[in-house]
């Protein structure tokens, strides 16, 4: 008997006309590709040139066509107003002040959970918890922690005799931590380091665990302490990991605005306003769609020429 | 330079008793190697010796010294893993410098012992280059010249040559017997590979399940196995073994002579169906089944393999079966049951 195809019976049936067709290699690879490309075309690409047509269009909520192009208009006014200047500033300080934090404390979380000792499952369990929980259930038990008067670490702080009458803090017994400024950015930094700390620590523990174990017993032989391992065995070798961990937290602080909008809504005034949720503001609640693209347009070229340089780095870095 | 001596050395891993009470003491500046099979508690006991772990009982001693609980970095034991273990993000001169800066030398110092190292192990024109720029075997020379440069007491090797390609071994096998002799440093060379531990090693300790088997030299080893564990393990192909009943007999495959050519007392004849023959260059080996001449050869006739060193073809081809004796002088017995190296039984065997 023949198996040749050509010369064999002719298949019959529709399932056996699709399985010859999946044999031959085109067809299977534009079906095993085709998913994929779907999905970037409709998810990435047509979202981005439209919000590149918007923002060179007067398109509004009520009035969405991009046919009437002004230009470069939107950015110009945009630039000029008062709430841009703040929105960029606390972008781009809360993006550093987070990936510094994330950074030391990822290292140190590390150092802890790559060591074995009693109870480390439970402390990984516990580790891995805000990355589990909902933002809007994080950001209600944040809310409460951070209240204006009921806020549990006021009360604290007044039992400490930190605050209160007669504290080194001020008289007032409560400290407004999402009313003022400087606290409220203080805050945003804070809740979102808590919330990324697990997904850094995951990535940095993968690249720690990957360092050969004889390598860091040769360090100790040659008579390295602690902090010589760390700095200048287990660090370098983390290199291309650390990179690839600061580039992802990088820009998912960067777009992020559900914290903002859940703790501070920018206020007061647009003193802790960031650029996406300032977007978002314009964008869809004001209904200036054309603004708004150019807002969260705004910090495009700048992340992507970091992205290139920050993945060039990590592949210099694993060449050695 | 220095004496390293073990007292009862043992360690546990919950239930499991890796090294079980191993006594072994070197003289100053020997090389003593410990070989094993995988598993055998080998890498346990370097371990221990070079600090990286904590025995469960027992004593190591270096010059006398009792250097249990001492951090690695207080123990002057330098080693040189399988891995080589070297530091990819540094250079070739960092890596050699490492044990220095890390015990804080001056640089003064440092300078003169990089140079000293280099000199001797040949590597001054490496000094820039990445370790991932190195072949196995110039990474085995900076590994060395790494554990070298900081003057230990005692040098601890794990499978230094093992993962060198198979031409270069030998070669590098000299190279480290030179430096041995060189430097006088007494040295640990953990192995599980017998021709490493055969050719460069003044005495061996044979390591098995956690407890010494034998302490000798080389040839003691080969020639005197305490017990059948030694027999089987050291020399390849190992020792025949042929079951007399009450005891063991043990030969060497080139013990083996056909009995035409042989002179004087014989421990055993025994009839010998050849199966295969082997040319191997120098020798040859013959691969056959024991038909006759000791006791129960009819329901499992014993597998043998002799060996010989001659240039012209053996006088017999496969298939064929004939009668070899083995020299009351070669012959070797252990007992059946413990397995220990016993006298040879008053009565020849028919």
């Amino acid at each position: 008997m023949s198996t040749n195809p050509a010369t064999g019976p002719r298949s019959q049936g529709v399932l056996a006309r699709i399985a010859e067709a999946c044999d031959r290699p085109r067809v299977l690879g534009a079906l095993m590709l085709g998913p994929a490309i779907i999905y970037v075309v409709a998810f990435v690409a047509v979202p981005f040139v439209l919000a590149i047509g918007l923002s060179l269009s007067d398109a509004t909520v009520g009035n969405p066509n991009i046919t009437n192009l002004v230009g470069l208009d939107n950015f110009t006014q945009v630039v000029h107003q008062e709430a841009f200047m703040l929105a960029l500033r606390n972008s781009l300080l809360i993006t550093t002040l987070v990936i510094v934090c994330l950074l030391v404390l990822a290292t140190a979380a590390t150092e802890l959970l790559a060591r074995d000792f009693r109870g480390k499952r439970l402390v990984q369990i516990l580790f891995i918890m805000p990355w589990a929980m909902p933002v809007s259930l994080a950001a209600i038990t944040w809310l409460w922690l951070l209240d204006s008067q009921f806020s549990p670490i006021d009360w604290i702080l007044v039992q400490m005799h930190l605050l209160g009458p007669g504290g080194v803090w001020g008289p007032g017994r409560h400290l407004y931590y999402l009313g003022r400024e400087w606290l409220g950015i203080g805050s945003l930094v804070f809740v979102d380091v808590w919330r990324m700390l697990p997904l850094a620590t995951i990535i940095v523990l993968a690249g720690r665990l990957s360092i050969p174990r004889e390598r860091l017993e040769q360090a100790t032989i040659d008579g390295a302490g602690f902090f010589r391992i760390l700095f200048r065995i287990i660090i370098p070798a983390l290199a291309p990991v650390l990179i690839i961990a600061v580039l992802f937290t990088a820009l998912l602080v960067i777009g992020e605005m559900s914290m903002v909008s859940l703790l501070t809504r920018g206020g007061p005034g647009h003193s802790t306003q960031v650029l996406p949720y300032w977007a978002y503001l314009k964008g869809i609640e004001s209904g200036d769609l054309a603004q708004g693209a150019a807002i969260a347009l705004f910090l495009f070229p700048v992340l992507l020429v970091a992205a290139l340089i920050a993945l060039r780095m990590a592949y210099r870095t694993q060449d050695g | 330079m220095a004496v390293l001596e073990t007292r009862e050395l043992k360690r546990h891993y919950g239930k499991i008793l890796a090294v079980d009470g191993v006594n072994i003491t070197t003289n100053d500046g020997e090389m003593v190697a410990v070989l094993g099979p995988s598993g055998s508690g080998k890498s346990t006991l370097m371990r221990m010796v070079a600090g990286l772990e904590e025995p469960t009982s027992g004593d190591i001693l270096l010059d006398g010294r009792s250097v249990v609980g001492i951090h690695p970095k207080h123990r002057n034991v330098a080693m040189v893993f399988q891995s080589f273990a070297l530091y990819p993000h540094m250079s070739v001169r960092d890596n050699i410098r490492f044990p220095l800066v890390s015990r804080k030398v001056p640089e003064d110092e440092q300078r003169r012992k990089l140079e000293w190292v280099t000199g001797i192990l040949e590597i001054e024109d490496l000094l820039d280059r990445r370790p991932t720029r190195l072949s196995g075997g110039q990474s085995q020379k900076v590994a060395l010249a790494r554990a070298l440069v900081r003057d230990p007491e005692l040098f601890v090797f794990d499978e230094p040559l093992s993962s060198l390609d198979a031409q270069i071994r030998s070669q590098a096998r000299g190279e480290l017997r030179a430096l041995h002799d060189r430097t006088q440093i007494t040295t640990l060379y953990v192995t599980h590979d017998q021709l490493e531990a055969l050719g460069l090693a003044d005495r061996i300790a044979v390591i098995n399940q956690g407890a010494l088997q034998q302490v000798g030299t080389p040839r003691e080893l080969y020639n005197d196995p305490a017990n059948l564990f030694v027999a089987g393990f050291v020399g390849d192909p190992p020792m025949n073994l042929l079951n007399l009943g009450e005891a063991m007999l043990g030969a060497r495959p080139e013990d083996f002579v056909p009995e035409d050519e042989s002179s004087g007392d014989a421990a055993i004849s025994v009839d010998v169906e050849i199966e295969q023959i082997e040319f191997l260059g120098a020798e040859w080996l013959a691969y056959g089944l024991v038909r006759a001449g000791i006791p129960e050869v009819d329901s499992h006739p014993p597998r043998v393999i002799l060996r010989f060193r001659q240039i012209e073809e053996p006088r017999f081809v496969a298939g064929e079966t004939r009668r070899f004796v083995v020299p009351k002088s070669r012959a070797r017995y252990f007992d059946a049951r413990s397995g220990e190296r016993v006298m040879p039984p008053e009565v020849a065997v028919a």
